[in-house]
């Protein structure tokens, strides 16, 4: 038994409260979860002023603690910082490990940045209480789960984003809400239980050769004594419920239909944060606690990113609602970042990363105005629109600026995950890269026949009144994640340091434990 | 005193900035004249900058400045560099130079239009991408200019947005550009995995390890984005249709500067090309058959800035021509002259259409040389630079190039030849419909203007505010300034490469960064001289027929074939294949695939549960709880059978 014993080397876990004075992880998890308590219990429901400012002012003092846990990440280390672990269901070795490392310190941040973007940006009319209330409680839950290094914790938060989506979705939604909500319920639920398999038959695995039951994720990574089969069938009950969320073709067909019918807010999160989750969850448990099953399935993966990046575009091109057509360039674009990550190269697992970030900045804001135009037209259908930008133009350029970002126009953020992803994955898996690279050329035609159909021309509809232009409460909204789109695009430099090392670590780590090593020019080892 | 080469790419930013943030308060003439300022003191920098770089030894002429580190990770690791090498400041000064004269003449040209201040936002973003383009250090920031333009074209040519034709010409010209875009990509990708590097010099330096094979690769995955860029077959039908943008961006991205990066690119990647002479071949064939090809289009067309179009694409054709004749020296030199006398030849014809009321039509044109004396003077210059006749810039720079052509294959001179008198056969047809013989707007003009004033007029008929009663006249001076200067510099830019020894300044001054066996290709004198004769007689023929078949009648409908008239049917063509083929294809995707397998499977299993459920209760609002369950209980059965499976 203790051949296949491989230790790959510790990851470093530093506790500390890194010079904030109090333990910062667990009070960006906890505050939103407190004010959603809050919110239920004591804010009385004909005064739903109340809960909108508890709303606004806890989602901007979490994005603000976000931000400067981020600017204090030490860059350089591989490893966990600002850890907290407490025993918690000791019984069973469950506990409280919260940590954060290169991958998943800007995913805390864009959340933590894209939550008060929806709340304060897209406001609902009915029962705004309880809007705000599930709100709260969903970005918990996304925090929570990116934050949670122990198995069952995460497991725990990525389970409890379930029940709020669902809501956001099912009461706040368009006509075909209930079905839409529905089917996001069933898809996420029946992935989650092969999670669920997958994770309690790692740990009771690991309690039999180790002699004590753990779910700490740093040591299920470290400690490698599965058998390739085995690892393959757990990886498999990962990667399934993660690709569900991703969503990665064919698990994709719930995500048109959620993202058409959500509310705005709704759908900003969906598109900016709860994909990250199936990345994210990509990234940690499917590449870092099984290497192996990783690299033996990695054609697979790369196939399905690739096939669901063309094919996502291609079906984007016929859709007639706007925001089904963006969905299924989603589908897409997070077909670029799963090919990258299953590359086993530091740029594609580092543009990922990246990816991801822009993708809660850009997409954020693409949701954001999606919505504020659908509310001008009063329809999602793109037959009906047309010449917008004559009425509002501050509202065409800031969608124009967006497009563009999502496009990969170089100067801004998505050009910098999608190159760095495509040349990731091009040295070690070239045909896929190719494939990957006529999908990014296909985005073009889909977003900017969009713009067209919306912006240009003249009203197709001619007896409609004038259309305002973007309002100062979404442009302020906005403002911040076009801010973003750009610093991302022209100076990466601080974040690419922060995302780096452990970028680095993950691919050593693969490496190590696969026997298949990095080629020459993605480490620089080239003379 | 090349420290001044920042300020060089950083003038236009600051001006795009100013002008975006500011600009609502400079009001209308000032934003204008600010943006003009921003590129002219460019244009200074760029010319210090030049006398420093001049002032350094020869082979010391190539210099990275650094700027900061762009994107680092593991082996890739890209800055924000510039490359000052004679092949980038003589790039650098006629971009600027001419960027400088086309914001002045703009100012002008779009006065009164409601959106004023954006025309110049949008020029100032397009000069500093250009600028980005040619001074870049690494490929991976070339492609940040290279994208920069093709965006800041996107947004120019659909400038008047409300008109649906411009709008759909702009997305095509992105989309189009897009496919070059999936190559340079390619390239970028296929040399980092070779050479471990994307700075020119590094690349440059490892070319050791590249094999043949891999060199042609990449060089044809650039060509291939080259091919985009610089509107070559078959990427080229973008360009046609971009001229929807106003007349300005015709003259400025697409005849001087943006569609000649293609031909910078390929010049700029010269090492590659030398150790793939069978990309070489095929970028010669390319070119010259797409000269060729345009320039029979060109006969056909009837709108003047159509015309200037298809002839843009010829001449390109040439500089292709040129760099696969290994002529670096020469392609670089036509270019120059090319963007002299072809960003006239555009102004010109922004000031006919102006004089015109926005008729672009030269059969409704006529007799114009009376009234636009200044504008009619300059084309003239422009046409015989570019039709071939010495002693004018195009003249030479053509020679030139059909100089190494001949060197490289006979065959490659005479399809290079006949193309020119095409040139002067279409361009002197041009000249005679719109400038001489009778004036056939007289009678149209009231029915011009009453088509204008309903078409929602903006734009260019918004642009000229004036009097449009009285004849045509010429613009204020500075809409003339830049056509007398460009016309000076189109009958003297044959001096910056005389084909005689010492006097091959611009050959010389590239030769320690682009110089090919083609530049040094010496046939004897008396070859040389007969060529010359050849090409001269030829462009002549075509001088003589284009005016005395044109003189004579406007209607020739055999000499304007439908097949020439509608390019072939390229545009056809495409369009029955992409929104045809790729649009049914893609339909099935959506309503088969999507609609019909995966989700009737995942129906399919929610309608056997559902019509399980109904049998067990008769809440409506239970299918979650009813699925949950039925996964929880599916959950225990896998998890046993794993159990039991793994130990």
């Amino acid at each position: 038994m203790s051949s296949v014993l491989a230790a790959a080397s510790t990851i470093p876990f530093s506790t500390g409260t890194g010079g904030f004075g109090f333990p910062i992880l667990p009070a960006i998890v906890v505050l939103p979860a407190i004010a959603a308590a809050a919110v239920a219990l004591f804010v009385p429901r004909h005064r739903p002023d109340v809960a909108k400012v508890v709303g606004a002012v806890i989602s901007v003092a979490v994005a603000g603690l976000a931000i400067a846990m981020a600017v204090r990440f030490r860059t350089g280390t591989p490893g966990y910082q600002f850890g907290v672990e407490h025993s918690w269901i000791s019984a069973f070795g469950i506990q409280w490990k919260l940590g954060v490392d290169g991958i998943s310190v800007f995913l805390v941040t864009v959340t933590a940045v894209v939550f008060p973007v929806a709340i304060l940006g897209a406001p609902v009319t009915r029962d705004p209480k309880s809007y705000v209330g599930w709100m709260l409680l969903l970005e918990a839950a996304c925090l929570g789960s990116f934050l949670a290094l122990d198995v069952f914790l995460f497991f725990l938060f990525f389970e409890l984003t379930l029940p709020p989506m669902y809501m956001l979705i099912g009461r706040w939604g368009g006509p075909k809400r209930s079905y839409a909500a529905l089917k996001f319920f069933l898809y996420t639920f029946a992935g989650s239980a092969l999670m669920l398999i997958s994770l309690l038959v790692l740990a009771y695995l690991h309690d039999r050769t180790y002699g004590h039951l753990t779910f700490d994720v740093i040591a299920l990574t470290t400690q490698q004594h599965l058998s390739t089969d085995t690892g393959i069938l757990l990886f498999l009950g990962f990667a399934i419920a993660f690709a569900v969320k991703v969503p990665v073709f064919p698990f994709h067909t719930w995500l048109p239909d959620a993202q058409a019918e959500a509310s705005t807010g709704g759908s900003i999160v969906l598109a900016a944060v709860m994909f990250n989750l199936g990345t994210y969850g990509l990234v940690r448990f499917c590449l870092e606690m099984f290497p192996r099953a990783a690299v033996a399935l990695a054609p697979l993966m790369l196939t399905l990113g690739a096939v669901g990046i063309v094919y996502g575009f291609l079906v984007a091109v016929v859709q007639t609602d706007l925001k089904r057509m963006i969905a299924y360039t989603l589908v897409g674009d997070l077909g670029v970042i799963v090919v990258g990550l299953f590359a086993f190269t530091r740029q594609g697992l580092s543009g990922g990363v990246y990816q991801m970030v822009n993708h809660g900045v850009s997409m954020g804001a693409m949701f954001l105005l999606i919505g504020v135009v659908v509310d001008r037209f009063g329809t999602g259908d793109l037959r009906r629109m047309g010449g917008l930008q004559s009425n509002a133009p501050l509202m065409a350029a800031l969608f124009m600026v967006v497009t563009l970002s999502v496009v990969g126009v170089p100067g801004l953020n998505g050009f910098i995950g999608e190159f760095l992803l495509l040349i990731g994955t091009f040295v070690t898996h070239r045909w896929w890269a190719v494939a990957a690279t006529v999908g990014v050329i296909l985005a073009a035609l889909v977003f900017l026949w969009a713009y067209q159909q919306i912006f240009h021309g003249q009203p197709k509809e001619r007896d409609r009144p004038a259309m305002a232009d973007i309002g100062r409460r979404e442009l302020l909204a906005v403002a911040p994640l076009v801010v973003l789109i750009v610093i991302l695009g022209v100076y990466p430099r601080p974040f690419l340091d922060r995302i780096n090392p452990s970028a680095n670590r993950i691919i050593a780590h693969v490496s190590a434990l696969t026997n298949q090593a990095e080629p020459a020019v993605a480490t620089g080892a080239r003379p | 005193m090349i420290h001044a080469a920042p300020v060089i790419i950083l003038l236009p930013l600051a001006g795009f900035f100013v002008l975006t943030f500011g600009g609502r308060r400079l009001g209308d003439p000032s934003a204008g004249w600010l943006g003009t300022l921003a590129v002219t003191g460019s244009f200074v920098a760029s010319i210090v900058t030049f006398l420093g770089l001049r002032s350094m030894a020869p082979h010391a002429r190539s210099v990275v400045q650094t700027y900061y580190s762009w994107v680092p990770v593991g082996g890739l690791k890209v800055n924000i560099s510039a490359l000052l090498d004679p092949l980038s400041l003589t790039m650098v000064l006629f971009v600027t130079g001419v960027s400088s004269l086309i914001h002045l003449y703009s100012i002008s040209y779009m006065k009164g239009d409601p959106q004023f201040r954006k025309f110049f936002v949008y020029l100032n973003l397009f000069v500093f991408s250009m600028i980005v383009l040619v001074m870049a250090g690494n490929f991976l920031f070339t492609f940040v200019g290279w994208e920069g333009v093709g965006t800041c074209s996107y947004l120019l040519v659909g400038f008047w947005f409300d008109r649906e034709t411009a709008a759909t010409a702009a997305k095509k010209a992105f989309v189009v550009n897009r496919i070059g875009d999936f190559g340079f990509l390619l390239a970028m990708f296929l040399i980092f995995a070779h050479t471990g590097s994307l700075d020119y010099h590094g690349v440059f330096a490892h070319l050791g390890s590249v094999t043949r094979g891999t060199a042609t690769a990449i060089a044809l995955l650039l060509l291939l984005g080259a091919v985009g860029k610089s509107a070559q077959l078959p990427l080229y039908v973008w360009l046609p249709d971009a001229m929807e943008g106003p007349t300005p961006v015709s003259a400025l991205i697409h005849a001087a500067t943006m569609v000649t990066a293609g031909v910078y690119l390929m010049v700029r990647v010269n090492p590659i090309l030398a150790l793939s002479p069978d990309s070489l071949t095929v970028i010669a064939i390319l070119g010259v058959v797409t000269a060729f090809y345009a320039a029979t289009v060109a006969c056909a067309q009837n709108d003047i800035k159509r015309v200037l179009a298809y002839s843009t694409m010829s001449q390109l054709g040439y500089m292709f021509l040129g760099v696969g004749s290994a002529a670096y020296g020469a392609a670089i030199f036509h270019m120059i002259s090319h963007a002299f006398f072809k960003a006239l030849l555009f102004l010109a014809a922004g000031s006919v259409i102006h004089a015109m009321n926005d008729e672009q039509n030269m059969k409704k044109m006529g007799g114009l040389r009376k009234y636009l004396p200044i504008t009619s003077t300059t084309f003239f210059i422009a046409w015989l630079a570019i039709s071939g006749i010495p002693p004018f810039n195009g003249f030479w720079s053509k020679d030139d190039i059909l100089g190494a052509a001949y060197h490289k294959s006979p065959i490659l001179y005479a399809v290079g030849a006949a193309t020119v008198l095409l040139t002067a056969y279409y361009m002197t047809r041009q000249v005679v419909l719109v400038f001489t013989g009778q004036a056939r707007w007289v009678e149209n003009r009231p029915g011009v203007e009453g088509a204008r004033a309903a078409s929602a007029g903006h734009g260019g008929a918004a642009g000229h505010g004036g009097d449009h009663g009285g004849p045509p006249h010429e613009g204020p001076w500075i809409m003339t300034l830049p056509l007398i200067v460009l016309a000076g510099a189109s009958v003297l830019g044959g001096l910056i490469d005389l084909p005689f020894g010492k006097l091959k300044f611009l050959d010389t001054w590239l030769s320690p960064v682009a110089s090919g066996a083609g530049d040094l290709a010496t046939e004897s004198a008396s070859l040389r001289i007969a060529l010359l004769l050849v090409t001269l007689a030829l462009a002549g023929a075509g001088i003589l027929i284009g005016s005395r078949l044109w003189g004579a009648r406007i209607d020739r409908p055999a000499l304007e074939p439908e097949v020439l008239q509608r390019s072939y049917y390229a545009d056809d063509i495409s369009s029955a294949v992409l929104t045809g083929g790729g649009g049914m294809f893609s339909r099935a995707l959506s309503v088969v695939v999507d609609n019909g397998i995966i989700d009737g499977a995942v129906n399919g299993v929610g309608h056997l549960a559902r019509s399980g459920g109904t049998v067990v209760r008769r809440a409506q609002t239970g299918y979650v709880r009813n699925y949950a369950l039925g996964i929880a209980a599916g959950t225990v059965l896998i998890l046993a059978f794993m159990l039991v499976r793994a130990s």
